[in-house]
């Protein structure tokens, strides 16, 4: 074990408000979950910015690249149909 | 693609104003650059808590303690989120100690000189962290995401920084002769090492043209200090306080304050370590790192400790 060990690193997720998403904040580094949630509060929380977090080991995110942006989303692309905008109603129809 | 035909993309990214993120292609020179500037300013936020932490226990009020306090927590929240932005280029925060302690990496050269009076914790917040911010709100707009991102946190919460040390530096104007003699004194021996923390003129600056070209400054080292002089010289007089610049004038044609030529050579002085106090601010850093390291073993064998607790003995 390195004497000049940091600790492994953690995301954290903060909940701005009862109800809403919770949002990538940034990360810290701690021993373990409770000092991960600790550090967290003291780091993004000063000024009362949300009131419930998420943190999550950083190797256990796995994420996207750029180079396989296009062959990874372009399926969606042209899918127009999923919206609702895309069918033409009878003239006259209510409430749909 | 070849290497040619990337960096014309990652060109054609910057001009569109998008932001790189850290898995994203990026040039050596990009990565280097911003690595170095990055951690650099982590540790300037780390190493600024120093002059500040040698008033808490004699600020002169509780008030004035409390604030102290949440000012000096916040410089070293600022250098955590910065240590993150610059851990997105794979180096780990423990290696970056190690290079500022084997003198590979630099912070400011501002925070080499000493806190002497109360009247510094006013000059402190409102120059130096006044120059800061004029700096970190145009690093906001840098083309590397988590650098960016980390800039628009740290402005958000720089901004009461700046305002209690002016409050400070206005009470003290407003006191007793000693007080007022003790603001000045603040001010004339913390103007010039502000003006110094924009960095050398954009003709003698090594990285300048680059870095706009990648945008990672998106305005020049003398922009950046004009319009800190501007604003600066005019809070100055509005509480009494002089300018400790004999050619100090100001252009009616420009619209700005013109101010004396800045002592170079004291600045590359500091910069290679002579300054009043980097050898005192280096030492500190490394007893108090080499005497925390028991506390990082226990919360490593403790956390070990609980991770192993479903180990049956068999004895």
């Amino acid at each position: 074990m390195s004497s000049n060990n940091q600790f492994p690193q953690w995301e954290v997720f903060l909940q701005e408000k009862n109800g809403k998403p919770f949002e990538h904040q940034g990360s810290v580094h701690a021993a373990d979950k409770k000092m991960a949630l600790q550090n967290a509060r003291d780091l993004y929380t000063r000024r009362n910015e949300g009131r419930n977090l998420w943190v999550v080991p950083t190797e256990y995110i796995a994420a996207t690249t750029l180079e396989e942006e296009e062959e990874f989303f372009d399926p969606a692309a042209d899918k127009i149909y999923r919206t609702p905008n895309f069918y033409k109603m009878p003239q006259g129809t209510k409430n749909l | 693609m070849t290497e040619e035909e990337k960096l014309q993309k990652f060109q054609q990214r910057i001009d569109a104003g998008e932001k790189i993120e850290p898995r994203d292609w990026m040039p050596e020179g990009y990565r280097k650059t911003l690595f170095r500037q990055i951690s650099q300013h982590a540790h300037s936020e780390v190493i600024g808590m120093q002059p500040e932490g040698n008033w808490v226990l004699r600020a002169p009020t509780l008030r004035a303690k409390k604030i102290l306090l949440a000012k000096i927590q916040d410089e070293g929240g600022h250098g955590l989120y910065l240590y993150s932005a610059a851990e997105t280029f794979g180096i780990d925060r423990a290696e970056m100690i190690e290079m500022l302690h084997q003198g590979k990496a630099k912070y400011s050269s501002i925070f080499n000189y000493p806190s002497l009076t109360w009247a510094d914790m006013g000059a402190i917040g409102w120059l130096v962290d006044g120059a800061a911010i004029v700096n970190q709100t145009m690093l906001a707009k840098c083309s590397y995401g988590p650098y960016a991102r980390a800039m628009v946190r740290i402005c958000k919460e720089e901004g009461f920084h700046q305002r209690q040390g002016y409050e400070i530096m206005s009470k003290m104007m407003n006191g007793t002769a000693e007080q007022k003699e003790m603001a000045q004194d603040a001010m004339n021996r913390w103007w010039e090492p502000s003006l110094m923390m924009f960095g050398p003129h954009d003709s003698e600056s090594a990285h300048t043209k680059e870095s706009m070209q990648w945008k990672i400054k998106v305005e020049s080292n003398d922009k950046l200090r004009q319009r800190f002089i501007d604003r600066t010289v005019e809070q100055a007089h509005h509480i009494g306080l002089n300018v400790p610049d004999k050619n100090l004038t100001y252009n009616k044609e420009t619209q700005h304050w013109e101010t004396s030529e800045i002592n170079w050579e004291e600045f590359w002085n500091v910069v290679k370590g002579n300054g009043p106090c980097n050898h005192q601010r280096m030492t500190h850093h490394i007893k108090y790192h080499n005497e925390g390291e028991w506390v990082r073993e226990c919360a490593l064998a403790f956390e070990n400790k609980k991770s192993n607790n479903i180990v049956v003995n068999l004895n």
